[in-house]
């Protein structure tokens, strides 16, 4: 399809990349705010031979998108927190089982009911630390609706690769502003698809992984016989008890991740080559931010930005190079602070503010300017 | 001359993981029996096995799929219908099969058992009924009989707790074909699942087991081989009764047969009308 231009809100952009990385199964279940995506994927996804399927909770959407995943389509859920706490689960499931599959949180004020309708950013360790056991995902930050689409896309492209679900963490803000949105020529987006087995069938090992730590993944009906299991399991697939097994896998699950931090993170510079001040901000906060910082410019005041795309893995060397050409960080986020204990244990000795506003208006541009005028007179 | 392997080796064994034997079964335990039936089934309707995806959940018998060779999964617990469903939807050309127990298909995941029958979507669940979870020790569950013993139902009261009876609950929401037998019938067992895979459907086969180890021991119901013996006993094979009227009385009476076989209209060919009206209507 030729480059589209729409003036749209975030959560059918987010719909949109996902039809344009080849997604062809929704499972889902309504919930604020990210039900257009589900309404727009039930438009959608007949029109290019897809399924939207609505399950009776959020436990069997996304349990029912392993299984689309595993029987070989490109495959997504889109929820908001409560959705998600219902998903932990199968995202360790999905982990443990190495199944490529995108889940959209359009992130709303917690905990429980909280805030259905009011944006916050309070879903950011859950996204790492939600299910059980010690495991890495990919969560990426978008800001505007063209991230949402772009990053929907490359959301997609790093499940495929790394075998692994990828967050899609948007605020609701994020997910229901209107901007414009430009759905490139599907010839000049960058589409990955996973690493199939190219060994006959009776010599595949399906979890035995190649050089960069990923398994080729075939899938059913396709001639390959397999066995995957959220047991702890050898490359055969087979379940163990044994410490070995257990620490060889657990091990690749986290390194084919950590080992690849460099490439799969994603951030924006905004003006900090000569900062004394930097903000760390993703999501709506790092719209405030950009506009605080230039109006903290026209005053004289040296601040930038560093506006994470990605916030897991997390960039530590980023942030530890951050520290060493600044003299003060701001972390501000919509929440209570939860990456700022993660910027504070990788900023060394250089003071890190906390900016927290666990409430549906994120930093406004003034208040961010106050901030940065209090850390400068320090 | 005859080989070692012309003269030794089961006619089913082509769809094991021969090399995971000896399984983790306890003597006298219904689930190999059940997976026989199915290895059966699907040798008897000849259909391609490359093409069968075999699913189950948490528990002795959501160990299952792992022991047959094709495409199988091992879900969360109570989840396998939700992944199956997924699987279908994706790739309708597949024949998927559910093979999981009571507490998996009828407690925790039992949501997800009554939208599968009201959705229609062609899957075939195989729900080993052995009236206790086996794999922690014995613990009362959602088809345990009103006062009987377990773990967590210790005597002198037993069960306070009324229990489901499967077959009504897969009828009454809609699934097109419902099922029970014992472990003892294995022939009619056997027709009935190859019916449930033929079947475009949704279709659910209840098999009554026994679990010697923990529920029998607890009720003092005796050995493996006593408690088959009893199944064979209290069945009642009663094909076409109503569905609401297939009881099911440990002690005195299990109800057995084909209670609902009906046609209606399947989810994903129903999914593929829509998309070919979207379709038309898009362009």
């Amino acid at each position: 399809m030729p480059e589209r231009v729409m003036f749209t809100m975030g959560d059918v952009a987010c719909a949109e990349g996902a039809l344009s990385a080849g997604c062809r199964y929704f499972g889902g279940y309504p919930i604020t705010p990210a039900t257009e995506i589900a309404e727009w994927m039930a438009i959608r996804m007949p029109q290019v031979g897809g399924a939207y399927v609505q399950y009776e909770d959020e436990i069997a959407s996304i349990t029912s998108v392993i299984g689309a995943s595993w029987a070989g389509t490109k495959a997504m859920t889109a929820t908001s927190g409560p959705g998600v706490s219902l998903m932990m689960e199968a995202i360790g499931l999905a982990v443990m089982t190495e199944t490529p599959l995108v889940l959209v949180n359009i992130m709303r004020g917690g905990p429980s009911t909280g805030q259905p309708t009011r944006g916050q950013q309070g879903d950011v360790m859950q996204a790492k630390w939600g299910s059980h056991g010690d495991y890495q995902i990919i969560a990426l930050t978008p800001a505007s609706v063209q991230e949402m689409f772009d990053q929907t896309v490359r959301a997609f492209n790093l499940a495929e690769q790394y075998r692994v679900p990828v967050f899609v963490l948007a605020d609701e803000t994020v997910g229901h502003m209107r901007e414009k949105l430009v759905i490139p020529d599907e010839k000049d987006l960058e589409i990955v698809d996973r690493k199939r087995p190219t060994v006959p069938p009776e010599e595949y090992l399906p979890f035995k992984p190649d050089e960069d730590l990923v398994p080729p993944m075939a899938t059913f009906g396709s001639g390959y016989q397999f066995y995957a299991t959220g047991l702890t399991h050898d490359w055969r697939g087979y379940p163990s008890d044994k410490d070995d097994v257990q620490m060889e896998l657990i091990t690749r699950l986290n390194e084919k991740i950590l080992r690849n931090v460099d490439k799969i993170v994603e951030m924006e510079r905004f003006q900090l080559d000569d900062a004394d001040v930097a903000i760390i901000a993703y999501g709506t906060p790092s719209r405030s931010a950009k506009r605080a910082i230039r109006e903290a410019r026209r005053q004289g005041l040296k601040a930038g930005l560093l506006r994470l795309k990605t916030i897991w893995p997390f960039p530590e060397r980023a942030i530890m190079d951050l520290a060493s050409e600044v003299r003060h960080i701001v972390v501000a986020e919509q929440n209570m602070g939860q990456l700022y204990h993660m910027v504070r244990a990788s900023a060394g000795t250089t003071p890190v503010h906390m900016m927290r506003k666990p409430v549906g208006t994120p930093q406004l541009p003034q208040e961010i300017l106050q901030k940065i005028r209090e850390v400068v007179t320090q | 001359m005859t080989t070692e392997s012309d003269t030794l080796v089961h006619p089913l064994a082509k769809y094991m993981r021969t090399d995971r034997l000896p399984w983790i079964y306890c003597p006298g335990c219904s689930i190999g029996i059940v997976t026989g039936m199915v290895a059966r089934a699907i040798e008897n309707l000849g259909i391609d096995f490359n093409k069968v995806v075999i699913v189950s959940g948490i528990g002795c018998t959501g160990r299952v799929s792992g022991y047959f060779k094709t495409g199988t999964f091992h879900t969360t617990h109570g989840r396998p219908i939700a992944f199956a469903e997924g699987v279908k939807i994706a790739n309708p050309e597949l024949e998927v099969i559910v093979v999981s127990g009571d507490g998996d298909i009828a407690a925790i995941g039992g949501n997800h058992l009554i939208h599968a029958c009201r959705r229609n979507i062609d899957i075939t669940v195989v729900c080993l009924n052995n009236f206790n979870y086996g794999m922690t020790g014995g613990q009362f569950g959602p088809t345990t009989e009103h006062e009987r013993y377990t773990q967590t139902s210790p005597r002198p009261i037993g069960n306070i707790e009324w229990p489901f009876n499967l077959v009504k609950l897969a009828a009454s929401s809609g699934a097109t074909f419902v099922a029970r037998w014992t472990a003892v019938q294995v022939r009619r067992a056997t027709k009935s699942i190859e019916k449930a895979i033929a079947k475009r459907g949704f279709s659910f086969v209840e098999i009554v087991g026994a679990c010697p180890t923990s529920y029998g021991r607890s009720n003092r119901l005796g050995d493996g081989v006593e408690m088959h013996r009893h199944l064979l006993k209290v069945a009642d094979i009663q094909n076409g009764l109503p569905p609401h009227e297939a009881e099911l009385e440990y002690d005195s009476r299990i109800v057995c047969g084909e209670f609902v076989d009906i046609d209606k209209p399947e989810y994903t060919e129903v999914l593929k009308k829509a998309q070919e009206k979207a379709r038309s209507e898009a362009r």
